[in-house]
């Protein structure tokens, strides 16, 4: 099993196409970055310009954590797209190509090579996120520095203490890490239906979209389903940095207010990717190779 | 000294009415052959009809819809990761990776094989299918005939018992062709291989194959050994008669058995020319009223026929 994902890994990191979301997600991030060191000040008075009358900030509001945060909320509802490129390409794309009957005649079963390849496109899921935290979150650290994370939510305020921040984009991204996974499932099951490149990506964008319409409607049909959807749960990396507040108000430290939205999420999440990569097994395994 | 020679050729394809269908298309029907250890077996038939449908199903790509396949004496479908261990193939197209090298395909099939592959193995393996001078450039930069000469190097860099080529030498100059003519002979002779091979041209295959079968819309139409399928003392009778079933059930019981080539579509027989007049009135004899009996000039005329009739 670990020679096919050492093969399948090295196919998918020969292919220039598998660096253009390297390249989209360091572009962005490093736009981003240079325009708030720019014109940063700008940006911070205009997001607290509806609590400048009632409270005052000191320090520096615009660090490297905000930075990532700002980053994070941005690049996390388009990275799915980059990582579907390469996802739902993985058994379709093979089929268009005509190799996937190479592989299927060799000594391994069709699901040993179904789930090697999902490994190898899981692999590239982490590696993505991780070059996405590097830039994000470490590349903010030492362009802008460190302080407490001040964020604004719709109805409330949250600060952080600095010291209590870092782990809880390390349980972000490991949170973003399952979303992005069920995105990557979710790109193997369209692939497996296809003998195309172009459907499976175009299908799992759209099936995205789709959902995340569902998920974000206040209609009462879509609610019974809304809690079953993988969309309502991609964004709960969220949930990290809203802290539990003592009786005094202050807050705690190492603390998050809802665990139990999170573990739901991941729990969501997980049966998601699991109830794809096997009905991707199911379906190649029954399918003929005629490609 | 006594010496006791026990002779036994073990058949290393077996196949016995296979059929597949998609939907109300037979891709094939109810096809049977046999193809024994150390001979090169040439699978004849016109584009479409059922050559590569039958090699997907050898490889299990694809699953008959009825009949059974054995390889080296197992069925395929209950012992396939063994049995493909033993299986070298290309199949129709040399598709291959574009952003990779003609080395690293091999490296790369080379690892997903149980037992252990080396470099030189695998430089071996190029210089046997002429690319040794290439080993390092992209496969897409290769011509059509590179790319197949690559693919059949992926079928051998394991050192497979079986080797299964479907239409290796499409898109070869002649040279490529004479090449792969040469390779199979080799594989054959010199390294004791069995192969399969595929085309819809009869002269490419008359030259390697021990064995031919031609197949049309998916049904055996002859099948024999080359030497005696080519001998031009014999010619390829088609009979029609009033009544095929008996004529048929006539053939199969006398001395004229031996000759008959197929079934479908009506009779063809192999049969020495000064014998045609002996089972016209054999037949007549039988009460079985011949309706016409037509010869053609040799195999390729009956291939070429069949061919123009689709």
């Amino acid at each position: 099993m670990w020679s096919l994902i050492k093969v399948e890994l090295y196919k998918i990191f020969s292919r220039p196409r598998t660096y253009i979301a390297f390249g989209a997600i360091a572009a962005l991030i490093v736009v981003i970055q240079l325009g708030l060191k720019i014109d940063g000040d700008s940006y911070a008075s205009f997001l607290m310009k509806d609590i400048n009358d009632t409270l005052t900030v000191d320090g520096n509001v615009l660090n490297g954590y905000l930075i990532c945060y700002i980053l994070l909320q941005l690049l996390l509802v388009h990275v799915p797209l980059l990582v579907a490129l390469i996802a739902a390409d993985m058994i379709s794309g093979e089929a268009n190509l005509g190799t996937l009957r190479l592989l299927f005649s060799t000594p391994f079963t069709r699901t040993q090579w179904v789930l090697g390849k999902f490994v190898a496109a899981s692999i590239y899921t982490i590696v993505l996120l991780i070059w996405l935290a590097l830039l994000a979150l470490f590349l903010s650290m030492w362009v802008f520095g460190t302080d407490d994370l001040f964020l604004m939510k719709s109805n409330y305020v949250v600060l952080i203490e600095q010291k209590d921040v870092l782990w809880r984009y390390v349980g972000a991204f490991v949170f973003a890490s399952f979303s992005l996974l069920t995105v990557t499932s979710l790109g193997f099951l369209m692939s497996s239906i296809a003998n195309n490149s172009i459907g499976p990506i175009v299908g799992t964008m759209s099936a995205i979209v789709f959902f995340t319409i569902l998920s974000t409607l206040n209609i009462p049909l879509f609610s019974m389903i809304k809690p079953y959807l993988f969309t309502t749960h991609m964004n709960n990396w969220k949930e990290f940095f809203d802290i539990q507040v003592s009786d005094n108000n202050e807050a705690i430290n190492g603390s998050i207010l809802n665990v139990a939205k999170i573990k739901t999420s991941l729990i969501v999440l997980s049966t998601h990717i699991v109830l794809f990569v096997g009905t991707a097994v199911y379906i190649t395994k029954k399918k003929d190779i005629l490609s | 000294m006594f010496g006791v020679f026990c002779y036994y050729v073990m058949s290393v394809i077996k196949v016995q009415n296979i059929s597949k269908h998609f939907g109300s298309l037979k891709a094939v029907d109810d096809l049977s052959f046999e193809v024994q250890a150390g001979q090169v077996f040439g699978f004849l038939g016109q584009n479409g009809s059922g050559k590569s449908t039958t090699i997907r199903m050898l490889l299990s790509l694809i699953h008959p819809t009825s009949g059974s396949i054995e390889l080296f004496g197992k069925r395929i479908e209950k012992n396939r990761e063994e049995i493909l261990e033993q299986v070298g193939a290309i199949i129709e197209r040399p598709d291959l990776y574009p952003y990779l090298s003609a080395k690293e395909h091999l490296q790369l099939f080379a690892k997903v094989r149980k037992q252990k592959i080396g470099e030189a193995d695998i430089n071996t393996t190029l210089e046997k299918v002429g690319l040794a001078h290439r080993a390092q450039d992209k496969v897409q930069t290769f011509s059509l005939g590179m790319k197949q000469r690559l693919g059949i190097g992926i079928a051998l860099v394991h050192n497979p018992s079986l080797i299964i080529l479907d239409e290796p030498t499409n898109g070869l100059d002649p040279q490529g062709i004479a090449d792969i003519r040469q390779l199979i002979q080799y594989l054959a002779k010199e390294e004791g291989k069995t192969v399969l091979v595929s085309s819809h041209l009869l002269s490419e295959i008359e030259q390697v194959a021990h064995q031919i079968l031609i197949i049309h819309q998916g049904k055996k139409m002859v099948e024999g050994v080359t030497k005696e399928l080519l001998d031009p003392e014999k010619r390829i009778v088609q009979i029609k008669t009033t009544d095929d079933a008996a004529a048929l059930q006539f053939i199969t019981t006398v001395s004229f058995s031996s000759y008959l080539l197929s079934r479908s579509e009506g009779m063809y027989l192999k049969i020495p020319t000064r014998e045609i007049p002996l089972l016209n009135e054999a037949l007549v004899k039988a009460g079985v009223g011949i309706v016409g009996i037509e010869t053609k000039n040799s195999l390729e005329d009956y291939f070429l026929q069949i061919t123009s009739n689709a």
